[in-house]
Parts: C-alpha cells; sequence; structure tokens
C-alpha cells in the first residue's frame, strides 16, 4: 500500500519535475535575450538587460517615461516613438493609438518589448525627470476620505515643476501587495518652493497605493517618487481662466494659484469646486485667502447633495449645472479641469455649448 | 479489425468531427469565430497542438502509465503535458518566428485550456489507438475542428450583414447554427464509423 502511494507520488511529481525543469531551462535559453542597447534621440546609448518591457529598461535606467497606470498598458499615456526594433504593434497597443501615430511609428512603451538594439526619440525634457527620495513630513486629514501628504526632500534635492505638473509615487511591496507600483498625484503646493511638495489624496476603497498611504505609512517615513510629469499647467495668454475641479482634483489647481500669487498674474480666473456635501469640502479658508491675494480671483465651492445639517448657503448642484449659470459666452476663456473622467467629459461639453473651443480647455482625468 | 490511419484521418474531418459530434472546445469556437482571419489563426495552431500533443501523450500513455499501472491519472497527466508544451512552443515562437507569434502567440493561452485537445488525447486511450492511429487522429481532429470554426466564422460574417432577431443575435445564433452544420456532418456518419 505504501510503496503503491509513493511510486504513484514519485511518478506523477518525476513528471512535473521533468517538464518544470524543461521549461525553466528552455526560458533561461530562449528567452534570453543579452544585452540589449537602446539608443535615445541619438544622443545617448544605454544598455539593459533584454526582455523586459521598454517602459521598465528605461525606468532602470533613471528615465522616466510618463505613465498613470504603472505599465499595464490602460493608460496609454507612455507613448514614445520608436525608430528601430521593437517589433510589430500589439493588440493591446492599438486601441490607445490614432492613425496619425500608428504611422509615425508611436508605440506603447509599456507593451513594447527589448528583445534587440532599440533606437527611439522621446522628449528633451523626460531627461529631467528622475527618482527623488522624501520623508513624510506631516499627514493631515482634510476631510473623511481625503489627506494632505507634506513631503521634504532628503539631502536638500530639489524637484522643479510646472504648477500643475503630477508625480508618481512608488508603492513598496507590503501586506498582500507583492509587487511594486506606481501611482500618479498632482502636487498642490506652490512651485517656487522646490524643497517640498503637498499632495492631496483621495482613499480609493481597495486601492492598493491609498491604502498603503492610509493604513500604512507614517510622518517621518521615506517614500520615492519620480516626476515631474504633464501637460496640465497654465498657458501664458491674456485669457479669462476657469478652473473646475471634483474631489482631490483640487490640487494642481491649487498649485496653479500659488504660481498666480507669486507671479502677480492678474487674469480673471473663476474656480468651481464641486463636492457632495459639506463633509467632502476642504481648503475653504486658503481660497478664501487666495481670494483676497489675487486681485481678480474667485472661488465658488458647490454642493450637489448637501445635507440639512450643513446649513448651505452656497451653490447647489452638480458641477456643470453651476457652471452653466456662472458662463454665458466662454469663447475668449480657457478652462483647466481636474476630476473624474465623467465630469471632466460633462464639464467639456457645457464649455463647448458655451462657444469655448476644445483646444482651450485643459483637463487632468484620474 | 485494426482501423487503417487514413480511414481514422477523414474520419476525424467529416464523420467524426470532434467538435461537431462531440461538441468539445466550444468556449474558444463560440467566441473567437467572429471573423476569418482570426478563426483560422486559432484552428492553425490547434491543428499543430493537437497533432503533436495526441502523440506525446500516447507515449507518455503507452511507456509510463500502463508499465506503472497509473492510467486512472491519465486526466491529470494529459493536462499536465499539453499545458507544458503548449508553454514550450510560446517561448520557442517568441524567439524564433515573432510574426508567427503575434498571430497566432495570442492564442495559445486559450488552448491550453481547450477541451477538444485533451478529448483527443482521451479518446485514443478507450479507442486503443497505436502510434499512427493517434497521430492521424490528432491531425484530423484538428484539421476537423478548424473547417468547423472557419464554417462558422464565414456564416457569422455573412449574417453580420442582414438582420437576426434581437432575441437571437451573438450567441443564440452561433448555437442554432452550429446545431444545422451538425446535423449536416452527421449526415455523413453512415459512410465511415470510427466510434
Amino acid at each position: 500500500m505504501l510503496s503503491e502511494v509513493l511510486r504513484t507520488v514519485s511518478i506523477v511529481s518525476g513528471i512535473s519535475v521533468f517538464l518544470a525543469g524543461l521549461l525553466t531551462l528552455a526560458e533561461k535559453f530562449l528567452l534570453n535575450y543579452g544585452t540589449c542597447r537602446i539608443n535615445i534621440n541619438n544622443a545617448r546609448q544605454i544598455e539593459v538587460k533584454g526582455g523586459n518591457s521598454l517602459l521598465r529598461s528605461l525606468m532602470q535606467s533613471d528615465i522616466f517615461i510618463p505613465s498613470a497606470c504603472g505599465g499595464r498598458g490602460s493608460c496609454g499615456l507612455c507613448k514614445v516613438k520608436v525608430l528601430e526594433g521593437g517589433g510589430m504593434v500589439l493588440p493591446t497597443e492599438i486601441p490607445y493609438l490614432t492613425e496619425e501615430e500608428l504611422k509615425g511609428n508611436i508605440r506603447l512603451s509599456c507593451q513594447v518589448k527589448v528583445r534587440e538594439d532599440i533606437a527611439i526619440e522621446i522628449p528633451e525634457e523626460l531627461f529631467n525627470i528622475r527618482e527623488y527620495t522624501a520623508t513624510v513630513e506631516k499627514i493631515i486629514d482634510l476631510t473623511h476620505d481625503i489627506k494632505t501628504l507634506y513631503l521634504k526632500f532628503n539631502d536638500g534635492d530639489e524637484l522643479s515643476f510646472k504648477a500643475g505638473q503630477y508625480v508618481q509615487i512608488k508603492v513598496p511591496r507590503y501586506g498582500k501587495v507583492r509587487d511594486e507600483v506606481y501611482r500618479a498625484y498632482s502636487i498642490a503646493s506652490s512651485p517656487r518652493n522646490r524643497k517640498e511638495i503637498q499632495l492631496i489624496i483621495r482613499r480609493v476603497p481597495q486601492g492598493i497605493c491609498t491604502t498603503y498611504i492610509f493604513d500604512y505609512l507614517k510622518e517621518g517615513d521615506k517614500i520615492v517618487l519620480n516626476g515631474a510629469y504633464g501637460e496640465f499647467y497654465l498657458r501664458d495668454t491674456d485669457r479669462e481662466i476657469v478652473c473646475i475641479a471634483g474631489g482631490s482634483g483640487l490640487a494642481p489647481i491649487k498649485s496653479i494659484l500659488h504660481q498666480m500669487h507669486e507671479e502677480g498674474i492678474n487674469r480673471k480666473a473663476t474656480f468651481f469646486f464641486g463636492c457632495v456635501s459639506k463633509r467632502d469640502l476642504y481648503y475653504v479658508d486658503e481660497m478664501k485667502v487666495f481670494e483676497s491675494l489675487i486681485p481678480n480671483f474667485r472661488f465658488i465651492p458647490a454642493l450637489s447633495g448637501p445635507k440639512e445639517e450643513d446649513n448651505w448657503t452656497g451653490e447647489t448642484g452638480l458641477i456643470t449645472e453651476v457652471v452653466d449659470r456662472y458662463i454665458t459666452d466662454g469663447s475668449n476663456m480657457e478652462a483647466y479641469l481636474c476630476g473624474s473622467p465623467g465630469m471632466i467629459d460633462a464639464c467639456i461639453r457645457v464649455l463647448r455649448s458655451k462657444g469655448m473651443p476644445e483646444d482651450r480647455i485643459y483637463y487632468d482625468k484620474f | 479489425m485494426e482501423i487503417s490511419p487514413f480511414l481514422i484521418f477523414f474520419a476525424s474531418i467529416f464523420t467524426s468531427n470532434i467538435l461537431l459530434t462531440n461538441f468539445l472546445g466550444m468556449c474558444s469556437y463560440l467566441s473567437i469565430s467572429k471573423d476569418l482571419k482570426s478563426a483560422l489563426g486559432l484552428g492553425e495552431a490547434v491543428i499543430f497542438v493537437m497533432s503533436v500533443t495526441s502523440v506525446l501523450n500516447y507515449l507518455v500513455y503507452k511507456y509510463i502509465l500502463i508499465p506503472f499501472d497509473l492510467d486512472y491519472l491519465r486526466f491529470i497527466i494529459f493536462i499536465i503535458v499539453i499545458a507544458a508544451f503548449v508553454q514550450l512552443v510560446e517561448m520557442i515562437l517568441e524567439r524564433f518566428m515573432p510574426r508567427l507569434y503575434y498571430t497566432l502567440g495570442i492564442f495559445l493561452p486559450l488552448i491550453t485550456v481547450n477541451c477538444a485537445i485533451l478529448g483527443v488525447a482521451l479518446f485514443l486511450v478507450i479507442r486503443e489507438y497505436n502510434l499512427l492511429q493517434s497521430l492521424a487522429y490528432g491531425a484530423g481532429g484538428g484539421i476537423g475542428w478548424t473547417l468547423a470554426i472557419l464554417a462558422l466564422a464565414g456564416i457569422r460574417q455573412k449574417v453580420d450583414e442582414s438582420k437576426v432577431p434581437k432575441g437571437l443575435q451573438g450567441p443564440g445564433f452561433a448555437m442554432i447554427v452550429t446545431g444545422i452544420m451538425a446535423l449536416a456532418f452527421i449526415g455523413f456518419s453512415g459512410i465511415i464509423s470510427i466510434q
């Protein structure tokens, strides 16, 4: 009996071990691409171990391509021009590429595997993006589900960024999370202060990064981030400014307001901030201060579902309804939107109906 | 009486089509039959994997499972062999045939769990085929499966342009078409019989 059991187990294990061994060997020899060279803008050459995605290979060499989803092929941000190598366009990339981009050899760097020498072209400013280590100075509760993170860069390091840009936080392995992930957050503080930044973070139920920040991260902890990224910054024109944000989307707008105050930009500006009820509202006093500091700035908070005990006397309704009431002619304005994709798409529709051209509506969807 | 491998080959394409008479491998058959090109890609991958794994599984069964009296473990062993083989093929394609990898590669993981492939391995044990017969059955089964999915994809492409009642659109319609195709194939079954 016992010998039969042993024999059965050993034969089944033997077959499995043999096949597993075969596959491991095959992986080692077949999927070993040796060292590959990446030629960037014909100016820099880096050597990486082949077999990884282009995004990750570049990241290991301290070149950071903007990516909000961290390489899962779901945000479509990590576009790079691939001049040589990289293989054919994969079915996973096609939904994110326009016809023009396909013709121009634009690829999603998280989907391109480095299997051979490869030549790429990236915007020069990406060379300035690098990794920073910072210490958590303070974590402050703004509402029941939003916190501000105060970060100070270590060793006197400085991050230069435009107001409105974002950084990516590296979330280490913790609890049941086995892989490092990157998540993007907008900087909420003044671009003049390069030694410290503030991030406004709203809790996402079951979110890998927000759970880490809300439940694991303590004051005094170190945090690794890279940046700064993004095309969401104040354009240098004379037009009237409309800012619209919801939830933690206030962050980049606050940074832009710091910039306007510090640089003495006196363009007419209105900031519509949408929340559900009073308990979701924050930074109202700070915005009042901005109203007194920036001559033509107005802050208009709006609640979509104020509770009775809120005693709310301000604007009510969805943020789109409020914007609809305030703006009559948008043809000579430009807009800066930050919030959920649903909110942004709805706002774009309202603004366009007011005569605002689409290319003057700048937004940051998350 | 020993059935000739040729007979098995043709029978498994037409009269005993594994998909239309045994209804195995239905999930990928229904989901990848929206256009001819991907149906053909998947079909080619099935033909290749089915031919090779039927021989591999035959060898494993005859030279390992039977001598050690372990034929009751054939389900689990066959699945492991198929999965390992598919994985190996995927790696080889990725390395040496990138063009093929881009067209077939996305289908390979689907094949690991294609029950028609496991079905072929189990049938050849039940029917006590020898090596040549197993190869003929595997290759024929794969070709038959491909034929069936191509037929369905062709019909679905045509039907896309016609008006199908709302309640029948999609899988409902595919099932009815499959049923009618199965009737037609079963019509052949009097000609040669291997089951």
